[in-house]
């Protein structure tokens, strides 16, 4: 499967990893449920997300957490965020 | 004159070793002030104070393991006049000393960044840390520094020590001392345990409209509500919060919650959050966040090792509906929450898809009964409801 973005999947990659070391960016599957894949808690989500709105300059409203379940879903939310 | 002892930093702690000392002969300290940092079977801790006085003699040298007890320094009490050198030392314990060679080496000053995985690994490969300039952030040495240093070939500043002992395994030691705890906690409390089903509809509402309006860095998380309904509820059921020590419950007034954290290589530690219940949910949020970083990046103080009244876990994020707990010794009581989800729920006389959490308690035996459990349950759940007075 090709991989969306690769350049911002690398950028998100890279913020997941500073919360998740462990964290290895071939093994992670685009269309599975990010949660299932890296063992992140809600403050661990809350961080990352957090990463992702400096380091990006997007705002991630709480409503719209429920539809980043999968990397495939951030990556396409923050595509059309970034314009 | 007093002495300076290596606390307990908990059930599942009897010995450490010293990494650093953070103070010098003649200076002075003052209560609650970070003097040494320790590493335990679980974590390097900021051993502090507990009163004002002038550092007159360290006892104890960088990489020497310690039980519990032993004096590490003399300290005089403030305008105390300093008495002559050694005769603190001749009144020394005997202690058994196991140094070690590696570990001996850390510098003074500015404390050492790295993380609890990374120090396992330095310690499995036998590099020395004090001697790696780390590439992570703020200088902090990463488990890549470690493995790079560890390379057959690898450029070290000065020759690789041997380590003297084959290196101990972090997580084993932690798994030990885990077991530990947890065998004297079966042993000696005598467990009941009960559960209810919360619904959470209405703190989940309300949770969303004060985040609705947050920029992201300001958001509650529902793990903070749920620590602050707990200590709300303990103020009622002082049964629930302290230490049972020497064969007595002692109870304590505030609620010093031990907040179950797991630790990414594996292993757990629940540190305190001081004084949960006089504390507004932003301010306890803050607070956590630290906590939970703090403890993943191995710097936590000793008071928040020796202090919770009681633990709270959430396996909720996990996915399971209800946990139940495994009490902390000397604690009486554990708070678990399962995973919040809608599930059928009876309202009104219909059924209907209700957000809900499984609250379980685990609680000891010698101190309170079922019946209370139920009544602290009981109120846990109404505090819930009443998200708004929180």
């Amino acid at each position: 499967m090709a991989e969306k973005y690769p350049q911002l999947r690398a950028n998100v990659i890279a913020i997941l990893r500073s919360i998740a070391p462990e964290v290895e960016a071939d093994e992670l599957r685009d269309d599975r449920p990010l949660r299932q894949q890296v063992d992140l808690d809600s403050m661990d989500w809350l961080n990352f997300l957090i990463g992702i709105s400096e380091q990006l300059k997007v705002s991630i409203p709480e409503a719209d957490y429920g539809r980043l379940v999968t990397l495939g879903n951030l990556l396409d939310y923050l595509r059309a965020k970034l314009g | 004159m007093f002495d300076f002892t290596l606390p307990s930093l908990g059930a599942d702690m009897d010995e450490g070793k010293l990494i650093e000392w953070k103070v010098k002969t003649g200076d002075a300290v003052s209560k609650g002030q970070v003097v040494a940092i320790v590493d335990t079977s679980k974590a390097a801790v900021d051993v502090e104070i507990w009163q004002d006085g002038v550092v007159h003699e360290l006892l104890i040298a960088p990489g020497e393991q310690i039980p519990v007890g032993t004096v590490m320094a003399t300290l005089l009490e403030p305008g105390e006049e300093a008495p002559p050198k050694g005769a603190a030392r001749a009144a020394k314990q005997a202690i058994a000393r196991t140094p070690s060679v590696p570990g001996a080496a850390v510098a003074e000053g500015a404390r050492l960044r790295i993380s609890p995985a990374a120090r396992k690994r330095a310690e499995a490969l036998g590099v020395d840390v004090a001697r790696l300039e780390g590439t992570g952030p703020g200088g902090a040495v990463t488990l890549a520094d470690i493995e790079a240093a560890a390379q057959p070939g690898a450029p070290t500043p000065t020759e690789a020590t041997p380590a003297a002992h084959p290196a101990a395994d972090r997580n084993a030691e932690m798994r030990r001392a885990i077991a530990a705890a947890m065998s004297r906690s079966k042993r000696e409390i005598p467990h009941y345990y009960l559960s209810e089903t919360i619904p959470m509809a209405r703190a989940q509402k309300w949770l969303a409209q004060i985040n609705e309006g947050r920029p992201i860095t300001e958001r509650l998380l529902m793990a903070v509500v749920q620590l602050k309904a707990v200590a709300a509820a303990l103020a009622q059921f002082p049964d629930m919060n302290g230490f049972f020590r020497d064969g007595r419950f002692e109870p304590v007034q505030a609620a010093h919650i031990g907040v179950a954290i797991s630790l990414r290589q594996g292993g757990l530690i629940a540190p305190a959050l001081h004084d949960v219940g006089s504390k507004p949910l932003d301010q306890l949020m803050r607070e956590l966040a630290d906590l939970v970083k703090r403890t993943r990046a191995g710097s936590l103080r000793s008071s928040e090792m020796s202090d919770p009244t009681i633990t709270v876990t959430n396996l909720g994020e996990q996915g399971v509906e209800a946990v139940m707990g495994v009490i902390y010794p000397p604690q009486v009581a554990l708070v678990g929450f399962g995973r919040i989800a809608a599930r059928p729920w009876v309202e009104v006389g219909a059924v209907v898809a209700m957000p809900t959490v499984v609250a379980s308690l685990a609680a000891d035996h010698r101190v309170s009964d079922g019946h209370r459990g139920a009544l602290f349950l009981a109120e846990l759940r109404e505090r819930l409801q009443r998200p708004e007075e929180l």
